[in-house]
């Protein structure tokens, strides 16, 4: 059976030349960076290397980066590590209603912890309002986290103009980057952020190795305590293959990036196009423009997401979906809840993301079989475009 | 490893008794788009209080599917009164057991039916033991019903 992987923004496969940088730090380049001795020296080398990849692609200074094991725990750090630091400043973080739950659940955290949070409404269109942000920072705020791209409809939020607010207010600045990596256009300096989370298993790198950018001159609390390492800031013994990966990834993503920027765009316009011509009562949630590249997420009406997720995988097609049936926790996304789509319609509703090895007959092949599909299900359905819900 | 096991599957992939009932002798709905699922379930009864047919309509999940079509096929044959005893677990064990989150399904099934035969029953004038108190209202709140 053909398989079509449409669900990049969930975790991206591996590329074989990231696979084959990566493959000799597990065997014989298998030395602990802390180790004094060639082996371990070659590893030191090894991190700093991929140090130096990963800050080219955000336009960092290396000694900036520092490696985690993934976006959840670079956001934890932003969070945690800037609330303990300035606890007796204040206990105020401003954030977004649609950021991941690695955001939203350790800002909950904090609120049981006697913080208050700011969440932040998005427009129509998924954007969030700068003059709501700006009145929303008072003299008690510690921290604005506004993510660059949402993981569910791919917008692009204003991260430059929402950073220098926060720069004239005194207050540090956190942006979750972990679906923008590799997919629009990062500048740190240019955007004026204090702190990013970056994560290499979106950008074809292997699982279980991130970054956190913390700017130079920026101190917060650590997170991680233990050994030296990352310069005293984040302890553990590194993630050896997972550091040399994300380097890799992240060093072809700069090389790639136009190339797979308008890739995506083809692939993905396809999809929408077809879709909304050949499938009628579907709309597409958030703003075409300003948007990911290879994100794209439609509302079926009149049906769920979840049924619509199992008959695709009948065909071998892998989506995601923002049904709370599918959902471990029952509850219906709230990014689109945050959008505005009535709760009906987020049911019916699924996420395509495209990426460097989707066809233009892979989307051909994924809008034949869902034309059926939805078909299938309006049929059983017991509400339908005429009777209405 | 699959979400769902080979019966509960076959159900969602080759449901049996989707569809409307021309003169349905009891209509029930049970559950609303906002919650995620929404059943119909309409029956024929004939002289001997005997379910005859039974055909669904659902908005909902794989599971929500898979019960509907169960839970139909479950009744069509069996009397009335039968039918009326029907729980649940019944469906769950007929399809060889749900994932947890997903017992509610079950639960919504069973509340369509029950009441497409008190549909019957207000339309016919008949009174049935089991419907004493009965509230087709009723929002069970707790929907998660018994566990296998």
């Amino acid at each position: 059976m053909r398989k079509v992987y449409l669900d990049y923004s969930a975790t991206t496969p591996v590329k074989e030349e990231v696979l084959k940088e990566m493959i000799p730090y597990f065997t014989e380049k298998f030395g602990n960076p802390s180790s004094l001795y060639d082996i371990g020296l070659e590893s030191k080398d090894a991190v700093t290397h991929a140090r130096e990849q990963v800050a080219a692609l955000i336009n960092a200074r290396p000694q900036e980066i520092y490696f985690t094991a993934g976006g959840t725990e670079a956001d934890n750090w932003a969070v945690f590590g800037t609330a303990e630091k300035f606890k007796e400043k204040g206990n105020h973080i401003i954030t977004t209603k649609i950021e991941h739950h690695a955001m939203l659940h350790s800002c909950a955290f904090l609120e049981k912890e006697g913080f208050d949070v700011t969440y932040l409404d998005i427009d129509k269109d998924g954007f969030i309002d700068l003059r709501q942000l700006e009145e929303a920072i008072t003299e008690k705020t510690i921290l604005i986290s506004i993510m660059l791209v949402n993981n569910e409809i791919g917008t692009i939020e204003p991260i430059k103009e929402a950073a220098a607010i926060a720069k004239k207010h005194g207050v540090l600045f956190h942006t979750d980057a972990v679906q923008g990596l590799g997919n629009v256009a990062i500048d740190v300096k240019d955007m004026g952020v204090d702190m990013m989370s970056v994560s290499s298993h979106k950008i074809y790198g292997p699982k279980g190795s991130g970054a956190l950018y913390i700017r130079k001159g920026v101190n917060i609390d650590n997170y991680m305590h233990g050994g030296g390492q990352e310069n005293r800031r984040r302890a553990g013994t590194e993630n050896l293959a997972g550091i040399v990966g994300f380097g890799k990834a992240a060093q072809l993503a700069r090389i790639n990036f136009d190339k797979h920027v308008e890739h995506c765009s083809k692939v993905r316009n396809h999809l929408k196009d077809r879709i909304l011509a050949e499938i009628p009562d579907t709309f597409v949630n958030g703003t075409m423009d300003k948007r990911h590249p290879g994100n794209l997420n439609i509302t079926f009406k009149y049906i769920e997401g979840e049924s619509i997720l199992l008959l695709l995988n009948q065909f071998g097609i892998s989506v995601s979906t923002g049904s709370a049936c599918s959902s471990a926790s029952l509850e219906p996304s709230h990014v689109l809840s945050a959008l505005g789509v009535p709760v009906e319609m987020i049911h019916g509703t699924v996420r395509f993301t495209v990426g460097d090895f989707t066809t233009m007959e892979d989307v051909d092949y994924v809008v034949d079989n869902l034309k059926t599909i939805v078909a299938k299900l309006r049929e059983i359905s017991s509400v339908n475009a005429k009777k209405g819900w | 490893m699959a979400l769902y096991n080979d019966i509960v599957m076959d159900n969602f992939l080759n449901p049996k008794n989707v569809g409307e009932l021309e003169n349905p002798d009891g209509t029930g709905v049970y559950g609303s788009p906002v919650c995620g699922d929404m059943m119909q379930i309409q029956i024929k009864v004939d002289e001997n209080e005997k379910i005859t047919d039974a055909k669904f309509k659902t908005f909902g999940c794989g599971s929500a599917i898979a019960s509907s079509s169960m839970a139909t096929s479950m009744i069509i044959g069996k009397t009335v009164e039968e039918a009326l005893q029907l729980t649940n677990k019944q469906i769950i064990n007929e399809l060889g057991g749900l994932p947890p989150v997903k017992v509610h399904c079950s639960v919504l099934a069973d509340k369509a039916i029950k009441n497409a035969i008190y549909d019957y029953a207000q339309k016919t004038g008949k009174h049935y033991a089991a419907l004493e108190g009965y509230d087709p209202e009723a929002d069970e709140d707790d929907e998660h019903g018994e566990e296998e």
